[in-house]
C-alpha cells in the first residue's frame, strides 16, 4: 500500500462522514458502493467534488464514476494517471 | 367532524436535556449540540451510520423520532406534520460558504427542511403523508388542524407532529404522537403546558 | 363536506405578469428558457427561466416602494395583487394566507441589503400579509418541490375545518446562485434547455416564477368551475434525493388518491406530470404512472415553458390545468423529442382541443416526497 492509498482512505473517511471508520477498515480491491462500505449517490457526487478539490480532475462524464469510484484500487490508479495536482 | 384526539406520547431535546413523557431519560450538562446528539446516540446503543452523515437539524428530528419509537414501532401510515422557524437556515449558511470553491452536494441536499421527514421515513419504512411547515415561533394550531383533517379523512392512521428548530447553536425540539384515546386531549393548551411547563 | 373551488389566480414568470399573458405565450409556444451567462459562479453559459429587473420593478411600482421588497417579495406580492383586484370585497379576516417557498430570499444571504430576519421563511409570510392586510398569521410549506400543490391541500383543508372561509396559495422561488450551484454540484443542470420524458434528456432547467390561487366556496351561479377533489401525499420512504425506483411514493399516493374517490383510471381525462427532465425523476414517474395504469392518460410536463420553478412549480401547474379544463384544451410538452423512459406515455405533442372534465395533477421532491391531486369540472345547475 503507498501513501496515495492512506492518504485516499482518509480523506473518504472524513468527507463522507464514515463515523467509527479507521483507514484498516477498508481494504484496497473492496468496492466502495453496494454491500462494501454502502456509499450512495449523494457519496458518489462528493467523491467527483474531492476528485477536482484535491487532484485537479474534472470529471466531464458523471457515467465514468462507476468504473472509477469501484474501489480504492481504481481510484488511485485514475488519480495516478489523471492528477493534476 | 369535531372528534376529539388525545396526545399519546411526547419528546423534548432542550439544552443538553432528553425527556420523554415527562421523564428525563438523560441530562447532559450543556454540552456542544454535536456531542449531545452523539451522546443520545450512544447511549442508545443505536447503530445507524446514515445518522453521521445527516446534517444537525435531521440529527435532531431522527434522534427524537428514535426515542419515541423506541417501544412502539409506528404504522407504516403515520403522517408526519412538522414545524420550526429556522427552516434549515444553519446548513443553508454552511452550504454557501462552499459555494465558492467547491459546493458541496451532501450539505446542499440538506437545504431542505422537509428532508428531516424523508430521513425518519426511511428509518422507519414510513411511506406516508408529509407536512413541513415554517412559522415564526411554537404555535401548534395548524399542525393540529392539519393533523385532524387527516385523521378524519382516513388519510393517516396515526401522526406524529413535531417542532424542530435549530437557530445558531439553539436547537429545540418537541416531538408528539397523536392517538384516538388518552389521557391528554390533543389541543393547543394542552400542547403549550408541555411545551413550556410553568 | 362543501367542495372548495380554484377561483382565480394570476402566474407572475418571464412568460408574462399574469394568468392570460402566460397561456398566450404558452399557446404560441414560447418559453421562459434562456442561455445566461452573467451569474458571476457560474464560467459556462445555462438556460434557465428568468425575469427581468427592470420589467418587474416597472410593473411593480404601481403598487408598492421598489427599495422595501426583495426580488421574490414583489414577484409574490404582484401575483396576490392581481387575484385580488377580481375579488375585492373578499373578507380578509376570514381569508387565511398560505405561501409556497423552498428558498425563499436565499438570494440575499450574505449581501445585508435588508435585516437578517428577512432569510426566514416566515418572514416572507410577515411581509406579504402587511401589505394586504390579511389578519391571520401566515401558513409557510417548506415541503421541497410538491409545496406549491401541498399548500392548496392544506388551505382546503383549513377551510373545510372551519378555521377559513376562504385561503389564499401563493408560491414562489428563485433561480439563485445558492440552487444552481446545487444542482450542478449534482450534475442535474441541463446544457441545453430541458426535454422532461424525452431520450435525449439530459437534467434540469432552473426558472423563478410566483403565483397565487384564491381557494373557497362558490360564489354566483350559472357558471362552469374547477373544484378541489382531493389530494394524496406519500413518502417514498427510499433516498432522501434519489427518486424510488419503483416509484413507490407517487404510485402509492395516486392510488390511494384513485381509491379514496373511486375513479377509474380511464375517467382521468389529463394529466399534468412533474417531469424535471432529470434521468431518474421520469423514468421513476413513467413507472409510477405505468403501475397506476395512466399509460394511456394524455400527460405533459411544462418544465419545458418555464424550467423548475420549486415551490412555486406545482401551484403553476394546477392553475394552468384549471384553465385548460375551462377552455377543454391541452398543451404540448414542450422540449419533447422521442420517449426515453422504460414504459410508454401518452406525450402531448402538440396543442390540441379535448373535453376536459377530470384532472390529476402529480409533483415529486427531495426528501422522498409525492403528491397526487384531483382537479374536477363542475357545472352549475
Amino acid at each position: 500500500m503507498n501513501d496515495l492509498h492512506t492518504e485516499l482512505k482518509k480523506s473518504i473517511i472524513d468527507q463522507l462522514n464514515l463515523e467509527d471508520m479507521d483507514v484498516s477498515d477498508i481494504e484496497n480491491d473492496e468496492p466502495l458502493f453496494g454491500d462494501g462500505l454502502g456509499l450512495d449517490s449523494i457519496d458518489a457526487l462528493e467523491l467527483i467534488v474531492l476528485l477536482e478539490k484535491d487532484y485537479g480532475i474534472k470529471l466531464e462524464d458523471p457515467n465514468q464514476g462507476k468504473e472509477i469510484f469501484n474501489s480504492i484500487n481504481s481510484m488511485v490508479d485514475f488519480i495516478e494517471k489523471n492528477r493534476t495536482k | 367532524m369535531n372528534k376529539k384526539y388525545y396526545i399519546k406520547d411526547y419528546v423534548i431535546l432542550r439544552q443538553g436535556r432528553l425527556i420523554r413523557n415527562g421523564e428525563v431519560l438523560l441530562e447532559a450538562g450543556n454540552p456542544e449540540l454535536k456531542d449531545f446528539l452523539r451522546k443520545i446516540y450512544k447511549s442508545f446503543g443505536m447503530r445507524y451510520p446514515k445518522f453521521f452523515k445527516m446534517d444537525d437539524l435531521s440529527r435532531l428530528g431522527f434522534l427524537a423520532a428514535e426515542i419515541l419509537f423506541d417501544q412502539e414501532k409506528p404504522e407504516a401510515d403515520t403522517a408526519l406534520i412538522f414545524a420550526n422557524s429556522s427552516s434549515c437556515l444553519e446548513t443553508d449558511k454552511a452550504y454557501s460558504k462552499t459555494m465558492s470553491g467547491f459546493p458541496s452536494p451532501s450539505l446542499f441536499v440538506y437545504t431542505l427542511p422537509n428532508i428531516v421527514l424523508g430521513e425518519i421515513s426511511i428509518r422507519h419504512g414510513l411511506r406516508s403523508e408529509n407536512l413541513f411547515l415554517v412559522q415564526d415561533r411554537f404555535e401548534p394550531t395548524t399542525m393540529i388542524d392539519y393533523s385532524h383533517s387527516l385523521l378524519n379523512k382516513a388519510k393517516a392512521s396515526n401522526v406524529l407532529c413535531g417542532w424542530v428548530d435549530l437557530h445558531n447553536t439553539d436547537y429545540d425540539v418537541f416531538l408528539w404522537q397523536i392517538a384516538a384515546s388518552g389521557r391528554l386531549e390533543h389541543n393547543e393548551e394542552e400542547l403549550n403546558k408541555i411545551y413550556l411547563p410553568e | 363536506m362543501n367542495l372548495n373551488f380554484l377561483l382565480g389566480d394570476s402566474i407572475i414568470s418571464p412568460l408574462g405578469f399574469g394568468t392570460q399573458l402566460n397561456l398566450e405565450a404558452i399557446r404560441q409556444g414560447e418559453t421562459a428558457l434562456q442561455s445566461h451567462t452573467n451569474l458571476s459562479y457560474q464560467k459556462d453559459s445555462f438556460y434557465a427561466g428568468i425575469i427581468d429587473n427592470d420589467l418587474l420593478d416597472e410593473a411593480f411600482s404601481r403598487i408598492g416602494n421598489l427599495r422595501a421588497y426583495t426580488k421574490l417579495e414583489k414577484m409574490m406580492l404582484l401575483s396576490i395583487h392581481q387575484v385580488l383586484e377580481d375579488f375585492p370585497y373578499l373578507d380578509l379576516e376570514r381569508t387565511g394566507l398560505v405561501i409556497a417557498t423552498t428558498k425563499a430570499n436565499i438570494d440575499e444571504l450574505g449581501k445585508g441589503r435588508f435585516s437578517e430576519d428577512r432569510l426566514m421563511l416566515w418572514k416572507l409570510g410577515e411581509v406579504v400579509a402587511k401589505f394586504f392586510g390579511f389578519q391571520d398569521k401566515p401558513m409557510i410549506v417548506s415541503n421541497a418541490c410538491v409545496s406549491g400543490a401541498l399548500a392548496l391541500k392544506l388551505g382546503n383543508d383549513l377551510i373545510q375545518s372551519g378555521r377559513f372561509d376562504h385561503v389564499m396559495v401563493a408560491g414562489g422561488d428563485l433561480v439563485s446562485e445558492f440552487v444552481l450551484s446545487g444542482f450542478n454540484s449534482f450534475q442535474a443542470i441541463s446544457p441545453e434547455p430541458c426535454r422532461p420524458f424525452s431520450n435525449d434528456r439530459q437534467g434540469i432547467s432552473l426558472g423563478e416564477a410566483a403565483a397565487a390561487m384564491l381557494i373557497g366556496p362558490k360564489t354566483g351561479k350559472g357558471e362552469t368551475r374547477i373544484g378541489y377533489i382531493d389530494a394524496v401525499t406519500a413518502n417514498d420512504a427510499n433516498h432522501i434525493s434519489g427518486p424510488s425506483r419503483t416509484g413507490e411514493g407517487l404510485y402509492s399516493s395516486i392510488s390511494r388518491l384513485l381509491k379514496a374517490n373511486k375513479v377509474k383510471p380511464s375517467e382521468i381525462d389529463f394529466l399534468s406530470a412533474h417531469g424535471t427532465a432529470t434521468a431518474y425523476n421520469d423514468e421513476m414517474e413513467s413507472i409510477a404512472f405505468n403501475r397506476a395504469g395512466l399509460q394511456d392518460i394524455p400527460v405533459n410536463s411544462l418544465k419545458g415553458y418555464y424550467g423548475h420553478s420549486l415551490g412555486a412549480s406545482a401551484l403553476i401547474e394546477s392553475i394552468i390545468t384549471r384553465h385548460n379544463m375551462l377552455n377543454n384544451e391541452l398543451f404540448a410538452s414542450r422540449n419533447f423529442t422521442d420517449l426515453g423512459v422504460s414504459r410508454p406515455l401518452n406525450i402531448i405533442q402538440q396543442h390540441r382541443s379535448s373535453e376536459l372534465n377530470l384532472a390529476l395533477k402529480t409533483a415529486s421532491g427531495f426528501g422522498g416526497c409525492n403528491l397526487a391531486m384531483f382537479l374536477k369540472k363542475v357545472q352549475d345547475e
